[in-house]
């Protein structure tokens, strides 16, 4: 059982960074905290649908488009995530 | 006035091997590809064999997004597609600055629809689903990635005519460069082999069970059968204008010079000798041929008895006397299904141009029908310079072809 509630901003980081190499195979070098998701990281509409999936099953909330529009650089991704878990 | 259309790129990927070398060999030697998977026996299927194909090693070829939305056959029909369009001699940037279609054969994919399903049933939310399984599950998942992986911006469409999908999709690329609307076309056909894409077929015990000896249990036109084998992989061809590729200076391989389609018009799963012998008749005029002229005939026979027999009926009709040698490479593959009609096409080029027709392997004992037949049971080395490949599918779909060695 995932613990959630107790997820620290480092494991955040790190589970998404583990994410971002194991299935998206992007570079460890391109991946720091003001990569651009869009531009920096090549991630496009369809992978957003598959980023909502590993959203869910690894940090137990629903992404919301609505919510993402402010959300353009990896650390913003790692606050969006962070705040939806608080 | 009517266009020459020939081939000038062929590949394979199927249980006798993953190139057109490994698959002349296996032709070649008679080697079936048959073998027993505990998983089909262990999920419920009677039968446990399968044609034993390759899973293709991708990640190094293609793209992460590109891999995402690739079904099995699609990777199998990318393997293939591949190799033919090396063949071919036509490069990434030919395909950017010239328009080629493409029309592959494929009648499931049943993999990624039951994956969804599977998904939706345990998390009721569409959105676990993620991107990928759209682009898997569809029928025409196959075109759709092949467009996207090679730029192709021609004719785009699949085939769903069962067992003789990817038969129809030659004739229909032959038929539109014909016709002058198209200058190249990939064509093909591709099949899965997971574990849900058949269970339906086996459920009408249309398999063999013998499983004690899976090599020996694809016996097309043998007395003693007891059902076909489902098999899998991708095939693909370079259809071309004849001019077109002289201009680019391409090797000719073969010609496609006839095509030949019916409808049987009665039982959905019933085979026709009538409508059998209307598209092979069809397919011979088509080419402006008689029986005579044809030296050797890829049966369609799967090895069940009702198939074979109704096959066996309508060849006797128009080939007796004739000299066409006769074998079903299914005896090999097994049923490659919606493939089938195109990897045999493949394997007929092979052995014309190697010289050689391939065994209908495991024949040991004939029936009354198959007896009178030209049959080949060992490999025989002799020139073969026009052929006849049948394929006759679930639905009474009938397509027959001819090839021509080039002139």
């Amino acid at each position: 059982m995932i613990d959630f509630l107790n997820m620290d901003r480092k494991e955040i980081e790190e589970k998404l960074t583990d994410f971002l190499i194991d299935e998206f195979e992007i570079d460890e070098e391109k991946i720091y905290p003001e990569a651009k998701l869009k531009e920096d990281l090549e991630i496009d509409s369809l992978d957003f649908v598959d980023i909502a999936v590993m959203v869910e099953k690894t940090f137990g909330f629903k992404m919301r488009p609505e919510e993402m529009t402010d959300v353009k650089t990896l650390e913003q991704f790692c606050d969006y995530i962070q705040a939806k878990m608080k | 006035m009517k266009r020459k259309v020939v081939i000038t790129g062929i590949g394979i990927w199927s249980c006798l091997g993953t190139n057109i070398d490994e698959v002349r060999q296996s032709l070649y030697d008679g080697k079936s590809g048959i073998g027993l998977d505990q998983e089909r026996l262990d999920y419920g299927y009677r039968s446990g064999l399968v044609g034993m194909v390759k899973t293709p090693e991708l990640k190094r070829l293609l793209d992460r997004r590109i891999r995402t939305g690739l079904s099995e056959e699609a990777a199998f029909a990318y393997m293939a597609s591949k190799e033919a369009f090396e063949g071919a001699g036509i490069d990434d940037q030919y395909l950017r600055d010239n328009e080629v279609g493409v029309i592959f054969g494929n009648d499931s994919s049943a993999g990624a629809v039951v994956k969804s399903a599977k998904i939706m049933e345990e998390e009721h939310d569409t959105a676990m689903i993620g991107s990928g399984l759209i682009f898997q599950g569809m029928n025409s998942t196959v075109n759709m990635n092949m467009h996207t992986i090679f730029h192709l911006r021609g004719i785009n469409f699949s085939v769903s005519s069962a067992c003789a999908s990817g038969s129809h999709s030659i004739g229909l690329g032959y038929l539109l460069i014909q016709q002058g609307l198209q200058d190249v076309i990939l064509c093909g056909g591709a099949q899965e082999v997971n574990i849900y894409a058949m269970s339906s077929f086996d459920a009408l015990n249309a398999f063999s069970t013998r499983m004690d000896e899976p090599t020996r249990a694809s016996r097309p036109f043998d007395r003693d059968r007891d059902g076909l084998i489902p098999s899998g992989g991708a095939a693909a061809l370079i259809l071309e204008d004849y001019d077109h590729a002289v201009k680019r200076g391409a090797t000719i391989l073969a010609e496609v010079c006839g095509y030949g389609f019916s409808s049987n018009g009665g039982g959905i799963s019933e085979p026709s000798d009538v409508g059998s012998m209307v598209a092979m008749e069809r397919a011979i005029k088509d080419a402006q041929l008689t029986p005579a002229d044809i030296d050797y005939i890829n049966a369609h026979a799967t090895s069940t008895p009702k198939g074979d027999m109704y096959e066996a009926i309508a060849l006797n009709k128009l080939f007796k006397g004739e000299h066409a040698l006769i074998s079903s490479t299914k005896s090999m593959t097994g049923h490659e299904c919606w493939m089938a009609g195109a990897s045999e096409v493949v394997y007929s080029i092979i052995m014309m141009q190697h010289n050689f027709v391939a065994p209908n392997i495991n024949l040991d004992n004939r029936d009354e029908y198959s007896e009178p037949l030209n049959l080949v049971e060992r490999t025989v080395d002799t020139q073969v310079d026009a052929i006849l490949s049948n394929s006759f599918g679930f639905g009474g779909t009938n397509s027959a072809l001819v090839i021509k060695k080039p002139q």
